[in-house]
């Protein structure tokens, strides 16, 4: 299954990195917003978002029931659900494929997590590697002063309590999201992220998202076809 | 005590010098007799005054209803399947299997990470995806693997059921639009798939086509050693 990797499909892959309050979700929305506006073929999916298997993960959250490796293996799920019945056909069909987070994310927080590397990256061995991975960098305090600022009510898992950190759920987030920019970082070089400054305004960064898509990606052969 | 060990490398946070218990496993094909002889198993080895825990697949807190359900709709594709029993088998094992073990207990497992490898396999994972997977399961004391021969199966599942069952006939797999001839093949191929684990796993073949009883009593001699070996 691997095999399809080598192929090359019609579709481009395209997705956003970065910490929570980064900012890729409102950029990669505007992205979204402007492409469809064009006329193009795209489409937009989001990190656990299975109508399948999002009530399992749901329920795992709620009642704490997850250990790092089940954490792992059902966002896997999740990822494998979309990717097999929505992405992977749309990229053959000759769609843009836009996606808020990607394996990634699941490299940097598991790993965080204890989980070992090298089984991550084997258990998304049949995703390809994405066309553009925008990853939107920020200093840890300024993305944790977003966060901690606007949205007091922090989840268990989101703020790595799992982790046994900190009996402080904030203090939590701040040493989990540390651990997990670390982890970004070092895979920038790895996996080849165009890396964009998140420091700048919103339009600032959605005039460069903009323009690095149109230098990498030939905009032409997405258009639209008619059908009567 | 025996000395565990895992397939690859160890999950998070399990500290197997820690694991005292003994891991016995039990394959085999549906209506092979499974879940009666670990049922005789269990009485027997709490008669000799071991503590006993039953495990299977897709019992789970975490997706084994979901699991359930999303079958039932055959809507997932064979990886989303193959990822959610991945799910369902990692929760048992790190919620029930590990913390039963580390508490001295024999834990007697209706199928294990075998069954699962043969029916991806079968479906078209490559088997080093599904083996790296796997990878932080904990090697069993022993693997008994019940043999029945085709003929042997289908008897018993008729008289046990009256018909055969989507999944056990490999009936997403598209071997043929016949049920009868599906399964068979089907059943072919997961056989195939044991043989050749077999060998790379070291499982303990049991001649199941054999009565009830003849059946009990050597796994029962069996286990005994495995018992008197590990503790």
């Amino acid at each position: 299954m691997r095999a399809f990797e080598a192929e090359e499909l019609p579709g481009k892959l395209i997705a956003v990195e970065g910490l929570d309050g980064s900012g890729k979700s409102t950029q990669i929305h505007l992205l979204h917003q402007w492409l469809k506006g064009k006329g193009y073929r795209v489409f937009f999916t989001e990190w656990n978002s299975s109508v399948l298997v999002r009530e399992a993960t749901k329920k795992g959250k709620k009642r704490q029931l997850l250990t790092p490796t089940t954490f792992s293996l059902i966002h896997a799920t999740d990822f494998a659900d979309r990717y097999e019945r929505q992405m992977l056909p749309l990229l053959r069909a000759g769609y843009l494929v836009l996606c808020d987070r990607y394996m990634y994310t699941s490299f940097a927080r598991d790993a965080v997590r204890g989980c070992d590397k090298a089984w991550l990256r084997n258990l998304y061995g049949f995703a390809r590697v994405p066309d553009i991975t925008f990853f939107f960098r920020l200093p840890l305090d300024v993305a944790l002063g977003r966060i901690l600022e606007g949205r007091p009510q922090l989840k268990y898992f989101e703020a790595g309590m799992d982790l046994g950190l900190s009996l402080d759920i904030a203090e939590s987030f701040r040493i989990f999201q540390g651990r997990v920019l670390d982890q970004y970082l070092a895979m920038a070089e790895e996996f080849g992220f165009t890396v964009l400054d998140a420091t700048r305004s919103v339009h600032a960064q959605q005039k460069e998202m903009r323009a690095i898509f149109q230098k990498r990606i030939d905009l032409a052969a997405f258009h639209k076809r008619f059908v009567q | 005590m025996s000395p565990k060990r895992f397939y690859g490398i160890s999950p998070a946070g399990i500290d197997v010098a820690k694991l005292s218990g003994q891991l016995i496993v039990i394959e085999g094909p549906d209506s092979s007799g499974r879940s009666t002889h670990i049922d005789l198993l269990a009485q027997w080895l709490e008669e000799q005054g071991y503590a006993v825990a039953q495990v299977g697949l897709k019992r789970s807190t975490l997706v084994g209803a979901e699991l359930e359900r999303a079958k039932e709709g055959n809507v997932l594709s064979p990886r989303t399947l193959s990822l959610f029993y991945a799910t369902d088998f990692y929760d048992q094992f790190e919620n029930r299997i590990v913390p039963a073990l580390r508490a001295g207990f024999v834990v007697l497992a209706d199928r294990y990470i075998y069954t699962l490898m043969a029916r991806d396999i079968v479906r078209g994972a490559e088997p080093g995806w599904v083996a790296s997977v796997y990878s932080m399961a904990l090697v069993p004391d022993a693997v008994f693997y019940l043999v029945v021969s085709l003929n042997t199966l289908v008897e018993r599942t008729f008289q046990s059921h009256l018909e055969l069952g989507y999944w056990e006939s490999g009936m997403d797999c598209g071997l043929s639009r016949d049920w009868f001839q599906s399964f068979v093949r089907y059943q072919k191929k997961i056989r195939n798939e044991f043989l050749k684990m077999q060998k790379l796993y070291g499982f303990q073949a049991v001649n199941a086509n054999r009565a009830i009883p003849a059946v009990d009593r050597d796994l029962k001699v069996r286990i005994q050693q495995v018992l008197q070996r590990t503790e």
